[in-house]
């Protein structure tokens, strides 16, 4: 495996973002500088713009106003194939077997990454590789997915609370491969509740309702 | 390349293994061919002139019935949201998604064919011109109607209206598609037809996969 090579340096730039999901401002000023083999933690109470603000650097949705930026990159190249993203829902396909779904993801995300067996064996599904994924926990999905971000290079994760339906070992699991990571210098913006128990210091990012001035 | 066919073969698998859907469309491709002499009579002269129409005309339905699920899924479990990261771009895999749509769609129909030129009382010679007007025509059918799936990709009920709005876009290759196959008509001006049948399909794809991605983008905002 080579989860240790170094990944190509990045850093993340917010620049007085704002977010708004359909007509309501989630938060405005933000400003952040997310570095190699550091991580940004998201906190905020439900409803605060954590997964909003994770899908505007995914380039999902735009920004309110201010800007975000990935630098380091190949300015000829496309920024976005720099993010391995984490998202709410799974992208796995309930009628692909536990590894078909990730030959695929492997196949168009390109390679850089580990195989797709060393993979399974790092999230511990490797057992029931040739299981349908439909037929997974939601724990077990939460690790396959995890597993994706391991099959490419991505040097920044967006994590969309890592470790939700998870058991004490998969937090523990997604905290070796934060550190793993950070170690080797690719950065994370995590959205969660709790402490993820890394050994890397994170930034925190609290989150709050922007003052509303009434008209 | 590696990823190109990835894309087209999961979306095969996925659909060999959920079977049902390729099927329903064929199953109603010739359910409007068994239905049409008991409607309009089983007069044999009559039928065949009416054939070619009434070939495209139940092409042309049944892949609308089949655009929905061309992006539904992945829509629903966050595939659409990881392709934009993909090493692939999003428009090859929109073209990748869209060349195993009509392996899926446009194949079927095309190899139940034969089926309904029995049912129409089709001669030989027609039957082997429907073929060509269909190979044609149903890409161009499936790369407009890949446009209309992604457009209403993200409003719920969108099933229904993404046929309606490609509707007249792809009146075109109704015309130039049972125009091709009219047996009334010279031998020059069906050749023309598959011409133009052939010129609307190959614009049709090389636009498709740009316009259909770019809307794609801006699905989630």
């Amino acid at each position: 495996m080579n989860l240790f090579a170094p990944l190509p340096p990045r850093t993340l730039v917010l620049e007085a973002l704002a977010g708004k999901r359909g007509e309501k401002l989630l938060f405005s000023g933000l400003d952040l500088r997310v570095g190699p083999g550091e991580i940004a933690e998201l906190r905020g109470a439900n409803g605060i713009g954590k997964t909003t603000l994770l899908m505007i650097v995914a380039g999902v949705v735009h920004p309110a106003a201010g800007r975000f930026a990935i630098e380091g990159g190949d300015p000829e190249g496309r920024p976005e194939t720099d993010i391995g993203y984490l998202a709410h829902r799974s992208a796995i396909k309930p009628r692909l077997s536990v590894a078909e779904n990730l030959t695929f993801w492997g196949a168009i995300n390109g390679g850089g990454g580990i195989a797709v067996e060393d993979a399974l064996e790092t999230v511990g599904l490797a057992p029931i590789a040739a299981l349908d994924a439909g037929h997974l926990s939601a724990g077990q999905t939460r690790r396959l997915a995890l597993a994706r971000l391991l099959l490419a290079d991505r040097p920044l994760w967006l994590m969309d609370e890592p470790t939700s339906a998870l058991d004490a070992q998969g937090e523990a699991l997604v905290a070796t491969l934060i550190d793993a990571h950070l170690d080797r210098g690719g950065l994370v913006l995590a959205a969660t509740h709790h402490d993820l128990g890394l050994t890397h210091a994170a930034h925190t990012v609290r989150l709050s309702r922007p003052v509303e001035v009434e008209a | 390349m590696t990823g190109f066919l990835a894309v087209i073969g999961r979306d095969l698998r996925l659909a060999m293994r959920v079977g049902g859907d390729a099927l329903t469309l064929v199953l109603f491709f010739v359910m409007v061919g068994v239905i049409v002499p008991f409607a309009i009579g089983p007069d044999s002269v009559t039928l065949s002139r009416l054939a070619p129409g009434i070939v495209w005309i139940a092409a042309f339905l049944s892949m609308l019935l089949g655009l929905d699920r061309l992006f539904r899924t992945d829509e629903e479990d966050g595939s659409l949201l990881l392709f934009r990261h993909a090493a692939l771009p999003l428009e090859a895999i929109v073209f990748a998604k869209m060349a195993a749509h009509w392996l899926l769609t446009a194949l079927p129909l095309i190899v139940a064919s034969p089926l309904l030129a029995i049912l129409l009382s089709m001669d030989v010679a027609t039957w082997g011109r429907t073929v060509l007007s269909l190979l044609l025509g149903t890409p161009g059918l499936v790369a407009l109607g890949t446009i209309g799936a992604a457009v209403t990709v993200s409003l719920r009920r969108g099933g229904l209206i993404a046929p309606v709005l490609i509707l007249p876009l792809s009146i075109p290759v109704l015309i130039f598609g049972a125009g091709a196959i009219a047996s009334g008509s010279a031998e020059g001006i069906s050749n023309a037809a598959l011409l133009f049948l052939a010129a609307i399909s190959l614009v049709a794809m090389a636009l498709a996969p740009f316009a259909a991605a770019l809307a794609l983008r801006l699905a989630e905002d």
